[in-house]
This record gives structure tokens, sequence and C-alpha cells, in this order.
């Protein structure tokens, strides 16, 4: 995994602060050119991975990224599903079976029609398996080498106790994708404890980290603690605290800790994309000289 | 220490967010879930330790729960809150609490009577900037109310739709029971309580039973008016907004889940606050939860029922009599229709 990865958030729209600003990078980011422009910035600040949602319009850079292999020959792309609201809406709109039903492949629906679904709906990781592989298809071609699950999925397990599904999709991704999974999580040290339990080693979970404890159920000292037992590789995600920390001392606190192996932000501009990398990189380095690391070799 | 025995009875999207909520909350024990869904319950008998049944009552009767959290479609929500209230269980029901005022009214005195612990989901009353807010309109920081607007937006219907549930008034589907209610709640519980009602349109966009957008406007007892506009098939929201604006004396205030925006024309310095606008963010003003699933507030509304049902905070937000005032306020908008 690359110290820095990419988000992608601002171009979604997704803020956790302001609706307004929501709106704005809407605006600024209707088209795909922009988006790809601004992701050309980051590599060309050296951010090769650009994690992000299995959004629709995803599909499109893909493509782009496709038709250009000589330009993105270390571009790597680490998809996060399901882009959860699209479910969400699809259930209130049409029922639970309904938006399996919208979700799934044509194909599918055929043997579906033929009496399939009741043999599906029984086998739900099998299930899990044909809904990974629809959110996979607009990757195909693209490097992948790690799919998240979302966090409203991986929690939503969690709460309810079906780690075992956690474990098939970890499974899955390996067997089918020669990925490794990774999980996005607001619950790390419950998380941790729960994929320690299922026997997943060193499991790559992505959660909030920052300086005020946001969005880090348990609260800092218990995430803190997570990270001393070594028991998970962890990349710090919401490091502004959604954006209410200032950006200098946000990137210094997640930098400060040995145990974080990557650090993902997204930003808009060119100035943002620079100063943010070049402060990860060199606080990092500071940090580096400072304590002993004993994976030295995931650094940078 | 003893924990709280909780069933579940209903695991559509919110049975099961609560499910999962209170499936990692260190103070209770699921004792039962209950689902007519075979789907559903297949996958967690499958999956999960819970105990899974598909008929309420037999679930009631085996489990013995402290404390039931209810997730059907609203139109069952009267005769099995009374049946969990007789049996002097504490309740936690999803919005809105009835289809019909009368009834809200009736589960309201059941549960004074049996004196058990009742909430109803509205969960905006539990984040951070709508707190902040209600404590700025009572304090006097905005002066005297001249005027307020309560709007909500999101895409949840934007085309012809399939039937469900949703799509039926006469079970509780539609925008105004299931989106403008979370609006009238809020004004109910932050400004005063809606008792009149006036030019109200209910109109259909996409779904041809229900009404999909809700305008009109509203009267408080206090004699403060204000707009309700309330649309759940607009796409140009990536998900639910809901947005509450007020005019006062001394200024005005713009508050959503995520920020709350104080423009005062004199300052109040014990508050904090100061002459112009004031911009607080959700990251400042929430509460951190336990355990996150799909933002604090869901969390944090779980956790309060289930405190309040072990004694250790009072029973005094979102009560079915206060949630009995937003199925008033909704029965007055069907009505002036």
């Amino acid at each position: 995994m690359d110290r820095i990865l990419f988000g992608d958030n601002q171009f979604f729209g997704v803020n956790h602060i302001s609706d307004e600003k929501s709106r704005q990078q809407l605006v600024h980011f209707k088209n795909d050119e922009a988006i790809i422009e601004v992701l050309d910035l980051a590599i060309q600040e050296g951010v090769n991975t650009f994690m992000c949602t299995t959004y629709a319009r995803i599909g499109n850079i893909c493509s782009h990224v496709k038709s250009n292999p000589e330009k993105y020959a270390d571009f790597k792309i680490f998809p996060c599903m399901p882009y959860a609201h699209k479910y969400a809406n699809a259930v209130t709109e049409l029922g639970m079976v309904g938006a399996v039903k919208s979700y799934l492949p044509g194909n599918m629906v055929g043997t579906m029609l033929k009496g399939g679904w009741a043999f599906l709906s029984k086998d739900y990781l099998k299930l899990m398996e044909v809904l990974v592989d629809a959110e996979m298809k607009m990757f195909e071609g693209v490097s992948t080498p790690i799919i998240f699950l979302q966090n409203v999925v991986t929690d939503m397990l969690l709460g309810l106790q079906a780690g075992e599904v956690l474990a098939a999709f970890h499974q899955y991704v390996k067997k089918r994708y020669k990925a490794e999974a990774g999980f996005i999580t607001m619950n790390l040290p419950l998380l941790s404890k729960t994929l320690d339990g299922l026997g997943i080693e060193q499991p790559i979970i992505c959660t909030s980290f920052n300086k005020e404890g946001f969005r880090m159920s348990g609260g800092v000292k218990a995430y803190e603690e997570v990270l001393a037992a070594k028991k998970c590789r962890v990349i710090a995600m919401q490091i502004f605290g959604g954006g209410f920390i200032p950006a200098k001392e946000a990137v210094a606190y997640v930098s400060s800790f040995a145990e974080i192996e990557s650090i993902l932000f997204g930003a808009s501009s060119h100035g943002n994309i620079k100063a943010t990398t070049s402060w990860i990189r060199e606080m990092s380095l500071a940090n580096n000289k400072t304590k002993s690391l004993p994976n030295e070799q995931s650094k940078l | 220490m003893d924990k709280l025995k909780l069933a579940i009875i209903g695991l559509g999207k919110m049975g099961l967010s609560h499910l999962s909520i209170a499936g990692a909350h260190s103070e209770v024990s699921i004792v039962g879930v209950c689902d007519t869904s075979k789907i559903v319950i297949d996958f967690l008998k499958k999956f999960t330790p819970f105990e899974c049944f598909s008929d309420y009552k037999k679930m009631i009767e085996s489990s013995k729960p402290d404390a039931v959290i209810l997730a059907v479609p609203t139109k069952f929500h009267y005769e099995m809150i009374a049946d969990l209230l007789q049996k002097k269980i504490h309740v936690f029901s999803e919005k809105p609490l009835t289809t019909n005022p009368t009834e809200a009214t009736h589960l309201t005195q059941l549960a004074n009577q049996f004196q058990v612990v009742n909430q109803v989901g509205y969960h905006n009353q539990f984040l951070g900037t709508f707190i902040e807010m209600k404590r700025l309109i009572n304090n006097g920081t905005i002066g005297a109310i001249q005027h307020f607007t309560g709007e909500a937006y999101g895409p949840v219907i934007t085309k012809s739709n399939e039937s469900t549930w949703r799509s039926n008034a006469s079970e509780g589907g539609g925008c105004l029971m299931d989106y403008a209610s979370h609006v009238i709640d809020l004004i109910n519980g932050s400004i005063g309580v809606i008792t009149k009602t006036h030019g109200f349109l209910l109109k259909k966009i996409y779904s041809t039973n229900v009404e999909d957008a809700v305008y009109g406007l509203l009267e408080l007892s206090s004699g403060v008016t204000g707009v309700l506009s309330v649309n759940w098939s607009d796409e140009t929201y990536r998900k639910m907004t809901t947005r509450i604006t007020i005019n006062g004396s001394n200024g005005k205030i713009i508050c959503d889940a995520t920020e709350l925006k104080v423009f005062l024309k004199n300052s109040i310095e014990t508050e904090g606050y100061s002459k112009g606008w004031n911009i607080k963010t959700v990251g400042a003003l929430q509460e951190p939860v336990d355990f996150y699933l799909r933002g604090e507030e869901y969390s944090a509304q779980l956790d309060y029922f289930i405190k309040a049902a072990l004694k250790k905070v009072p029973n005094t937000i979102n009560t079915f009599e206060q949630a009995a005032h937003t199925d008033r306020a909704i029965q007055l908008i069907q009505s002036s229709n």
C-alpha cells in the first residue's frame, strides 16, 4: 500500500460539514474531465492510488484509464463497495426483494424467473458474490489490488455479529480478484477484535483517525491502543475531522503514528494536494527518524 | 450489571439498523428478533447469534423482553404497541407513532398508566446541530420568533414505482408521513406545537396513490406562523436533507444536520455568539457515540432509550406524547387538503 491514497468525496459532493460546499463541488465536478484533471494533478504529486466508491460515474474514469495505458501504468484503484445510498433508496422504493432484483445483472434476472430466485435467496454468500461481481464490472482491466467494503455494510454486519459474512467477503475477493479485502469502519476497536477472532491476520482497515476523535467510536485512546497492538494494517481517513481541524495540525497528528500505514485524503485544488502530500512526506520522514519502525518497507 | 433484555419486531431497513446498533451496545442483551420475511429471518438465523421468530406474540411469550424496538409499517403500530404496553414492556417505536392522533393519544395514556418508557424514532432531535438550535430558541438568543421555514428534500421516489407499503397512505406511506413527519416533529419539539394549517398542497410527482411533495403554511399555539416545504422526489439531493430556518427579532438561525448558522443583530456574549454570522459544525456540536452505524443520532437515540429503560436517564425526549402532537399535525394537514 502506498503511503498516501487519494480519496473521492470531493468529486461527488460528499461533505460531512457543509451542504453548501457539497453543492459547489458537484457543480465543479459535473464533467468527468474535471475529475480526471484533478486525478492527474495528484499523480503529478506522486499519488498513484485512487480510493473510490462504486458510483456509476467511476466507470467513465476507468474507461479513461484503460484507454491511456502508458500514462496510467502505475495507477491503481481501490474500489469501495457498495454505494449504499443507491441501495437504501432502492429498498425504500422497491422493498428488499425488489431492490436486490434491480441490481442483479440482466442474466441473473432471467435465472430468477426460472425459479432461481428461491435458490439464490437461500445462498446468501452466493448472493454477496453476485453483487460484488456486479460492482466490480466497471473495473475490468484496471489494477484493483485492494477491494473495500464500505463502512455502512462493515459496521452493520459488525453490530449484527455476522462476522462470517465479513470473512466470506475477505475470501471471495482473494479468490476471484486476487485482491486483498479492505474494511472501512467507524468502529476500529470492535472491528479489529472481531476480525482477529475470525482468524483474519493483519486485515486492512480504513478508519477515521484524527486528533479530535471525530467519528472514532470508543474514543481516541481506544484507537491508539489498537495501533499499538499491531494486529491490523490501518489506513487513516477523515484526518481533518470532517474539516474543522487545521490541515497541518491534522497531518502532524496522523503522521506521528508509525503504525498507520497509509493516509487517505481528498482535495480539489493543486495547491491543497501539493501542500498535504508534502506535509505527509516531511512529517512522516521526521517521525521515522525519531521512532523505530517495525515495518519500514511499507513506508513511503 | 444487569443488561436490558431487548427484542426487535420488524427487520426492514430501520429494524436491521436498530438491531445492529443495539447488538453492539454493552448494556443490551438481544433476546429475540422477529419478522415475517423469510429471507431476512433465514439470514439472521444463519449468520447471527440472535433467536429468530416470525410471530411477535410467540417471541414476547418465550423471550420475555424488558423492552421492544418496533419497526413495522405504521398501520400495525397501534395494536402492537397497546399490547406491549399492557404487558409493561418499554417501547421504542419507529415514526410516525400512528396513522391517527386518537390512537396516539390512547397509547400515550397507556404508557403513562403502565409507567413504561416510551420513545419514537425522530432521530433529528439527537443531532448536535438541532439540539443547539432548540437551546438557542429557548433561551431567547434570536429574540422573539417572527417566522420559520421547515424543509426536507431527498431522492426517495424519482421514477414511477412498484408498489410497497410506502406507496399506500393508509399504511403510513407517502411523503407526508414518511418524510415530512421529521420536519413537523422538529417544529413541534423546537419552536412550538402546530395547531392550525393553511393552504396545504399534497402533490403527486411520480406516485399514483400517495403524495411526493407537501407544501403549506403552519400556525403554532403561540400564534407564530411558518412554511413547510417537503419533497422526496428531488434528486438534486444525494440523501435526505432537513433544514429549519427561523427569523427572530435578534437575528436568524439556519440549521441542518451538518451545520448551524446563526446571525445575530446584537451579541449574546454569555452564549458565545457574536454580532453577525456564527457558524458551528456538527463536528464541534455532536456528542460522540460508542458504536457508529449511519449517523451519531441513530446510536444516540437508542442509547437514550436503553438508558431510560435502565432508569439511568429520564424519559423526556421524543415521548409518545410529543409524537402524538406530530400525528395530530399530520391529520390537520391531511384534512385541510
